[in-house]
């Protein structure tokens, strides 16, 4: 009991899972530009914890600090996990990948687009068959160990095509998929580097309704089924409302709420930074309550 | 003028035709009083201008009729309607071409080239050729790697080439070893130059990286130049000792205690048994270039190195050393120019810096990228094309470069990603098959959205 209530107020996880992801005073500069300022928060074991904010508050900058792309200016991000703790912020880039699982999406899809489907699930697994095939040298000369790796390999991507649903497309070039499956494919991708957590950018962007459904299955399945954390970056509040267990809003750089979405849907800070300041009053009535209902899941009716 | 005759289709409008053509010509001819009409000679008073008017009228007369039929063409294409065949159809109908061309071209290429020495028409000058279009053919391979699977553009190769010919040249000068002991010790020392080139570039990309490597090809040259003492300059290295075949020299009359060639099989002398030999070397040492490289592609490092020339950012993602795997990849191209090089070098027994000049790298990316990136018949073919054709053109003197380039223009034009351009998955869910029709289906359906 005394360990937890020494815990910051702002790493306590609402549902008090176990905290995978510690970020801890979190600042990010650009020359004069405060892209990140002071952020801390705790994302939970088998969680999906999602990032909102309005445009420009920092949540991309969040995930390359977390990935690895930007070195923060200040703070510590603490990944703990398998029994070991990594301190993100001293690992090299695709270290962090490597060593601490740390697998991402990004928000403009990046696949290896001229190449097959299964390569990229098959490129993914990179370090694994690297180590399998000595470096090269002994899988030249077809030794059975590099063979039985890469059937393995192929198992895992096989595993992860059934849940995406692109078994039958394994064998076409993935840039020739239509943009709906090209952004399941990049999460059955990140998924096949074995993640401890799986930071998503923006996956619902650009999905039409029926298949933005079926990513919330596809998240809720990896969560349930692999027990693995998962931070989201989301605009579709329809898509944060209804999965999350836990809600962060950013904004101008700073974290402005932080709780279960039921919480954070009528913290006032929040209605603040969507709505503007003074301006709720100024707003025809209709338009306010159309940008309410887009954080209540219920109101939305068939959509 | 154009929107004009889309709007209808049926007719040809002549006039406009011969109006476009006119622009053509009238250009033409701005162009060639000056270039082709006039020209400076050496007279006894000083500089003089005599005039060549019947050039520029062919010139002008050339560019209007080609301008008319070419546009004649393109209407009477427009006339016809709206071109019934799917764009997608026919792409997918010329890959499976290129696909089975590909497959069976290989071998068929294979087997042409083991049995060239025994053809009746294969003189003196048809197998040095054949091995010198072979050096390029195995050049083109290895830079292969570098650009086509790793997709880094690299305009210095010849470095490494120049590199492999002059540690053979070296070692066998400065240590007396023999060609055998020298071969691995030049891909060696060319692996080692392209790791040295490799770690400061390494953050470059495009046209960066190019010009980093276009001038790490001119400084290998410019030091073989002027480090006098040690390469001998300009004028070069001599006497570069002959390969033997397993001991046994291409000689009239064998050293002391030692057997010839001709000897040991109780053949007649014959200066061809030096030449056929060295043929197949470099064909044996080039297939070792196709064979490692096709094997290595369907390797994790190959597919990572594929995956860069993709997207860097989603490598590091992933967890690969974007480092590590450039560095291999610049490594390995290196070392198949090494061998190349110093193969180079026992065949010339002479060398020189003036054999290592951008012109080759340009050469040699040309082939690569006309053969059609990452495909290894396409290099082939692009090499015997380039290589081969220069030789055939021998005969045009001066217009032969013009040649060469009215030949990469045109494959650029009716190939724009070179001959041969089709790849294959390095591993299939479903072999042998291909994706179900349904899937293809959906695909296209999904792309029309």
């Amino acid at each position: 009991m005394n360990r937890v209530s020494s815990i910051p107020p702002e790493l306590v996880i609402p549902s008090g899972a176990a905290p995978l992801l510690t970020v801890e005073h979190l600042t990010m500069r650009f020359g004069g530009l405060l892209a990140i300022d002071d952020v801390s928060f705790a994302a939970g074991e088998g969680e999906i914890t999602a990032i909102i904010g309005p445009n420009g508050a920092g949540k991309t900058t969040l995930f390359n600090c977390i990935t690895g792309f930007y070195t923060p200016t200040v703070g510590r991000l603490t990944l703990r996990a398998r029994g070991e703790a990594f301190l993100l912020e001293r690992m090299d880039g695709f270290r962090i990948a490597q060593r601490a699982h740390v697998a991402r999406t990004f928000q403009n899809i990046r696949l290896f687009s001229e190449m097959s489907v299964l390569e990229n699930l098959i490129v993914a697994q990179h370090n694994e068959l690297m180590k399998a095939s000595g470096f090269t040298v002994t899988g030249l000369f077809g030794f059975r160990a590099y063979r039985n790796k890469e059937k393995e390999a192929t198992d895992l991507a096989r595993y992860w095509l059934d849940r995406v649903g692109l078994t039958r497309l394994a064998d076409i070039n993935a840039g020739n998929l239509p943009y709906g499956d090209q952004r399941r494919l990049e999460i059955a991708r990140a998924m096949c580097i074995k993640p401890t957590i799986l930071c998503l950018d923006e996956p619902a962007a650009g999905l039409n309704p029926k298949e933005s459904g079926g990513l919330n299955n596809l998240l809720n399945y990896i969560k349930d089924e692999h027990g693995i954390g998962l931070l989201l970056i989301e605009h579709d509040m329809s898509v944060v409302m209804e999965i999350s267990d836990h809600v962060i809003v950013l904004d101008y750089g700073s974290k402005i709420s932080d709780g279960t979405s039921l919480y954070v849907r009528s913290d006032p800070n929040v209605i603040r930074a969507y709505l503007g300041e003074d301006e709720t009053e100024e707003l025809p009535p209709e338009i306010v309550k159309d940008i309410k209902s887009d954080f209540d899941p219920e109101s939305r009716g068939g959509i | 003028m154009m929107i004009e005759s889309n709007n209808n289709p049926r007719g040809i409008d002549i006039a406009g035709l011969l109006k476009e053509s006119a622009i053509a010509a009238l250009v033409a001819l701005g162009l060639t009083i000056v270039m082709l009409g006039l020209r400076t000679v050496d007279t006894t008073t000083g500089l003089g201008i005599t005039t060549r008017w019947p050039l520029v009228a062919v010139a002008v007369i050339s560019v209007f009729a080609g301008r008319l039929l070419f546009a004649f063409r393109r209407e009477w294409k427009a006339s016809k309607g709206p071109v019934s065949r799917d764009r997608k159809e026919e792409e997918d109908r010329a890959a499976t071409i290129i696909k089975r061309f590909s497959t069976i071209g290989g071998p068929v290429f294979i087997a042409f080239a083991l049995v060239l020495p025994l053809m009746p028409f294969a003189d003196r000058y048809v197998i040095d050729i054949a091995t010198y279009v072979l050096i390029y053919v195995m050049l083109g391979w290895g830079l292969n790697i570098v650009v086509g699977l790793a997709g880094l553009l690299d305009l210095g190769y010849v470095a490494f080439y120049a590199v492999g010919a002059y540690s053979y040249a070296l070692f066998a000068f400065y240590f007396d070893l023999s060609f055998w002991v020298c071969l691995p010790l030049a891909g060696l020392c060319a692996a080692s130059f392209g790791v040295l080139l490799g770690f400061p570039v390494l953050r470059l990309r495009g046209d960066y990286l190019a010009i980093v490597t276009l001038g790490f090809g001119e400084i290998i040259r410019i030091i073989l130049l002027n480090w006098y003492k040690f390469t001998n300059g300009p004028d070069g290295i001599s006497g570069i000792p002959r390969p033997s075949f397993f001991g046994l020299e291409f000689k009239r009359t064998a050293v002391e205690g030692t057997q010839t060639f001709h000897q040991f099989f109780d053949l007649d002398y014959s200066s061809m048994h030096r030449l056929i030999f060295l043929y197949y070397l470099i064909l044996i040492l080039a297939l070792i270039t196709n064979f490692f490289t096709l094997r290595i592609r369907k390797m994790p490092v190959g597919r990572a190195w594929e995956a860069l020339r993709e997207d860097e950012i989603a490598c590091r993602s992933l967890g690969i050393n974007p480092t590590n795997t450039k560095l291999t990849a610049f490594a390995l191209g290196a070392m198949f120019a090494g061998f190349a090089g110093s193969f180079f070098a026992t065949r010339q027994a002479f060398i020189s810096p003036e054999s290592f000049t951008f012109i080759e790298s340009a050469v040699i990316l040309a082939i690569v990228v006309l053969g059609g990136m990452g495909s290894q018949v396409g290099v082939a073919i692009a090499a015997v094309l380039l290589i081969g054709g220069t030789e055939l053109f021998r005969g045009l003197e001066e217009y032969r470069m013009l040649a060469f380039g009215g030949l990469m223009v045109a494959i650029m034009v009716w190939k724009p990603r070179g001959l041969l351009a089709h790849r294959e998955p390095t591993i299939k869910l479903h072999p042998d098959k291909g994706p179900p029709p349904e899937a293809i289906k959906a695909v296209t359906e999904g792309e029309g959205k």
